[in-house]
């Protein structure tokens, strides 16, 4: 970095307080937010404030490149990795509040309260003296002086943390890999199943007519039912979501159910 | 105090007697490890070579006993050949145990004592072996028959010549064994096998008592040898020397079957006859007597530890005659003889050097017309069908006179008839009782008595019962005499009944021979005392008592229900029932309980550790419920716990 | 006047919640994001920790808790991937058979 983060005089001491205070109830909500939402994104996004807010203090504290390390690549990859998951298994699962375990709750709500009283006491006890005064290595020389350290001192972890790196990118292939049992079928024996099979349109996506367009919401067909055909095999599929209620009335009334009647039959029958 | 060697014998009034100082033994005697070598060969032979020595196997088996008491004979004549003080050889075969301080060799001893031992068993022993190839020529067995014999002839044979004590028991330990082997001889009937087996088991009590005294005498003087033990015991205090003739008068209890240790003696009738006659009359049985006399030096300085031998020989003797006044089975009654008999040995024995010569005398009479009884009993069991009981006896005299004849000589000689054996060696043993003076010679002295009476009564019913009366056998029994192989040693053992007595005892031949050994009477006594005479009396008044219940009247074939004191003595006089509520149940209650302790107790503390284990893991297994959430609670809970721990140990 | 005091006692509150959070969700991915919280938490402290001491050590330390976390990330999540196309439930209440 150029120019140092660190602001000398009093007027930087008001600043980072403030900017502290702020930031720390911030991430603090964030977190209990994030342990207590019932959908999975909410939690992804509030975890990302908290990142966030980390990365300025990382700025604060005069650790620049870690930083935009944090911004880069922990909130931008691998949250983002989190997401891309997220997708993938239901984007509006949600976890239901039951608790299952018996005193699961009780424990873990002691427990807590247990761990934090004590590394408070441990902080208590320690003792945490006042920053060491500013050097070059924080602010203007803080990546040469880390790339200094990697390269003598930690080399050795450097080295094996990169081999886990590639370790870890092969091991996501492998568990995402699925076996071909037959010979890959050609475009010309696709396009014969797909004729043979009675069905020359494709399958109807998710969520369409739906009030949600999840992965796991299914179509509704236009008499109101849902279409099985819409969801993925491989999620589960997800009842108690009726048909939406149109303006206009029930579907079954009026010219709405008749054509809606007339074209479901002849959609079911071509549907086997 | 032993004499200058040539002349005969001064009677002197000195108690201790220390026997002469053993020389080595010269020329024959030398030889003496062949009057071993003899018998074991024979067995070596007869047991090892199997079926094939069958045919033949029983002429091996008489010949090495003829061939050992040769050898004897000539041992004794060149003895004799020795002055008096030079008479004590002996010669040591290898050195057994070279342990340090515990020096033992194989030694044997040829003393006068020893060779009367000898001549009396290979003797005996040889005239019983040739009845015995008459007696069992039908039984497939024979060959094993004569090679236990012969393993018991080297047994006896080691125990009487051994010249240190350690020798002595493995000799005695030898002749236990075979007499194991041979009364459960017929090992498919069940009551032989029993019967050996109870053998077995109180000679093995009193073989404790053996061992203890030899352990020590060991601790005590360091040696086992006689000469070393005799010569030294003189250092120890009265209580050892009491200990150690108790442990011996046990030893001796268990070996000639003696109140306490005496309900094995009647059941030992199991076995053969020929056993019967060799092993439970003439000499296993009176190995007791020989250990008493051979430890003569340790009783001398002893007189609680005599007093409990005459004691145990004066209970015995009574003992044994009630109970042979009862029994109908001929074996049985001449077993309650034998016993009795034995208890005049141990009387004898009992009174120090005044008896110790007349003990050895009676043995040796005994030997005689106690196997010629024996013998005849055989002879008669074999003539009708192995039937023995005398109730289906009768009226023998007429078909078997030789047996009646023989038989008949060694009751007379039993029952002290002048001028038969008895008289001459039963009559000194009651006149030195009574000799001993003060309450315990009056007591003894009158037990004595009255056993005499009760001997010649039961002998005189055994008689009557057998040979006597009218025929009440079965139809289907065709008695007549035995053959010459089994009649021939029946004649020489009644000829012995006869003479032997007479022949040890007059002009103190006998006394003057042992005297060196034993020890002499201090007072001498003459043929005929206040004593026998009264012995003479009751005998005779025993055989008229007899003679009016069994002789006159018709004996009934079955048993009449009898008084108390007969069916006492029908029970043993229920020695048998002593020896079950004393020892026998008790032990099975001990038994028992340390199964229940070692089940319950150890078994159950065990298996308790064992399930308390699976139980608890049982418990504890439920901990992995398989949920994920669950396991990262309890890692959280153990940081915690670190975190705890780590800040206290800061505090 | 912000001490370092302040950013331990943050990063602890930080790492409290996401231990609680770890016991009390179901959803997998919800349950990995406070593992992600947990390790952020305990790169404030390195941070921190690094600033009081006055040498970079307590920074590359961080950086190599980042690197590693995103590593175990990628393979977390092929992995619950995996599990979800199998069974069909990302719950992991759902993943309990190595039970008594």
């Amino acid at each position: 970095m150029s120019h140092t983060i660190e602001l000398a005089g009093p007027a930087a001491e008001t600043t980072r307080l403030i900017a502290y205070w702020i930031l720390a109830i911030a991430s603090v909500a964030a977190a209990i937010g994030m342990v207590l939402a019932r959908k999975a994104v909410h939690c992804a996004i509030l975890l990302a404030v908290v990142m966030l807010s980390l990365a300025v203090f990382y700025a604060m504290e005069g650790a620049p490149f870690l930083a935009f390390v944090q911004i880069i690549v922990y909130t931008g990859a691998v949250l983002m990795l989190f997401l891309f998951v997220l997708m993938i298994v239901g984007i509006s699962a949600a976890d239901s509040i039951i608790e299952t375990i018996r005193g699961q709750r009780m424990w873990a709500a002691l427990s807590g309260i247990a761990m934090l009283v004590l590394l408070c006491l441990v902080i208590g006890h320690a003792a945490i003296g006042s920053a060491a005064p500013a050097s070059a290595k924080f602010g203007n020389g803080n990546v040469t002086g880390l790339a200094n350290l990697i390269f003598t001192r930690y080399l050795y972890p450097f080295e094996i943390t990169s081999a886990l790196l590639i370790i870890a990118a092969v091991g996501a292939m492998v568990l995402a890999h699925r076996e071909r049992i037959g010979p890959k079928p050609t475009q010309r024996e696709l396009a014969a199943e797909r004729i043979a099979s009675g069905r020359s349109a494709p399958l109807p996506g998710p969520g369409t007519y739906a009030q949600h367009n999840a992965a796991d919401m299914p179509a509704l067909l236009p008499d109101g039912s849902q279409s099985e055909l819409s969801v993925s095999a491989v999620l589960t599929f997800r009842e108690a979501e009726g048909p939406p209620e149109l303006p206009g009335g029930a579907p079954e009334s009026g010219p709405a159910g008749s054509i809606a009647s007339a074209p479901s039959e002849s959609h079911e029958a071509g549907d086997q | 105090m032993t004499g200058s060697g040539h002349a005969p014998f001064v009677i002197n009034s000195a108690l201790t007697v220390l026997p002469p100082a053993p020389l080595h033994a010269t020329g024959l005697q030398d030889a003496a490890g062949l009057l071993l070598a003899f018998p074991l060969l024979g067995a070596a032979i007869l047991l090892l070579g199997g079926k094939r020595t069958n045919r033949w196997g029983h002429l091996v088996g008489v010949a090495m006993p003829l061939l050992a008491f040769a050898y004897g004979v000539a041992a004794y004549v060149q003895m004799l050949g020795y002055p008096a003080a030079q008479r004590v050889r002996e010669l040591t075969l290898y050195q057994f145990i070279n342990v340090g301080r515990f020096q033992i060799p194989l030694g044997l001893r040829l003393d006068q004592l020893s060779i009367c031992f000898v001549l009396l068993i290979t003797g005996v022993g040889s005239l019983i072996f040739i009845f015995a190839v008459g007696y069992m020529a039908n039984d497939p067995e024979r060959r094993r028959f004569f090679g236990y014999m012969n393993l018991f002839l080297a047994a006896m044979l080691l125990l009487v010549l051994g010249s240190n004590y350690l020798v002595l028991y493995a000799g005695w330990e030898g002749v236990g064994l075979a007499s194991y082997l041979l009364i459960g001889f017929w090992q498919f009937k069940n009551s032989a096998a029993v019967a050996a087996k109870k053998a077995f088991v109180a000679n093995r009590v009193g073989d404790v008592g053996l061992s203890l005294a030899i352990m020590l005498m060991f601790a005590e003087f360091g040696t086992t040898n006689f000469t070393g033990v005799f010569g030294a015991v003189h250092t120890a205090s009265h209580g050892v020397v009491l200990a150690i003739g108790l442990l011996l008068l046990l030893g001796a209890c268990g070996k000639s079957a003696q109140v306490p240790l005496q309900s094995w003696l009647l059941d030992a009738m199991e076995g053969p006859t020929p056993v019967s006659a060799l092993i439970h009359a003439a000499t296993m049985v009176t190995a007791g007597v020989y250990l008493i006399v051979r430890s003569a030096p340790i009783f001398d300085l002893s007189a609680d530890a005599r007093l409990a031998v005459a004691i145990v020989g004066a209970v015995t003797l009574l003992w044994g005659a009630i109970i042979g006044c009862a029994k109908d089975d001929i074996k049985k009654a001449l077993a309650g003889s034998t016993m009795s008999q034995i208890g005049y040995m141990m009387l004898a024995a009992g009174l120090g050097p005044a008896g110790y010569v007349f003990a050895i005398a009676h043995l040796l009479a005994h030997g005689f017309f106690k196997a010629g009884m024996f013998l005849g009993a055989g002879s008669v069991k074999h003539e009708m069908d192995d039937e023995v009981d005398m109730r289906r006896f009768g009226g023998l005299w007429k078909v078997m006179p030789i047996t009646w004849v023989t038989f008949g000589l060694g009751y007379l000689a039993i029952i002290g008839v002048p001028p038969f054996s008895g008289f001459f060696t039963k009559d000194p043993i009651i006149d030195a009782a009574f000799g001993q003076g003060g309450t315990s010679g009056a007591l003894l002295g009158t037990a004595a008595l009255l056993g005499a009476g009760i001997t010649s009564f039961y002998m005189s019913r055994v008689m009557f019962m057998t040979f006597g009366g009218e025929r009440r056998w079965d139809e289907k029994v065709h008695p007549h005499e035995a053959p010459p192989v089994m009649t021939s040693p029946m004649i020489v053992l009644a000829i012995g009944s006869v003479a032997a007595g007479g022949f040890l005892i007059l002009d103190n031949r006998l006394l003057n021979f042992l005297g060196p050994v034993t020890g002499v009477p201090p007072t001498s006594h003459g043929i005929w005392t206040r004593a026998g005479i009264a012995t003479l009396v009751l005998v005779a008044i025993g055989i008229v008592i007899a003679w009016a219940l069994y002789g006159r009247r018709e004996v009934p074939v079955v048993a009449p229900a009898g008084n108390p004191v007969t069916v006492a003595a029908r029970k043993d006089l229920y020695g048998d029932a002593i020896n079950e509520g004393l020892l026998m149940r008790p032990g099975q209650w001990l038994t028992r309980l340390s199964v229940f302790f070692d089940n319950r107790g150890v078994d159950g503390l065990v298996n308790t550790v064992a399930a308390t284990f699976g139980g608890t893991s049982g418990r504890m297994r439920r901990l992995q419920s398989g949920f994920v959430r669950s396991y990262a609670l309890s890692m959280l809970v153990g940081a915690v716990l670190l975190v705890g721990a780590l800040l206290l140990v800061r505090l | 006047m912000v001490s370092p005091a302040h950013f331990i006692a943050l990063s602890v509150i930080l790492f409290v919640i996401g231990a609680v959070g770890v016991l009390v969700r179901r959803n997998a991915i919800v349950v990995f994001m406070c593992v992600e919280l947990m390790l952020n938490a305990a790169n404030l402290a390195f941070v921190t920790f690094a600033r009081m001491h006055g040498n970079l050590d307590g920074q590359i330390i961080a950086f190599f808790v980042m690197v590693v976390a995103a590593a175990e990330v990628v393979v977390g999540l092929a992995i619950l991937t995996t599990i979800f196309r199998a069974r069909r439930s990302a719950s992991v209440d759902d993943a309990n058979l190595m039970k008594y």
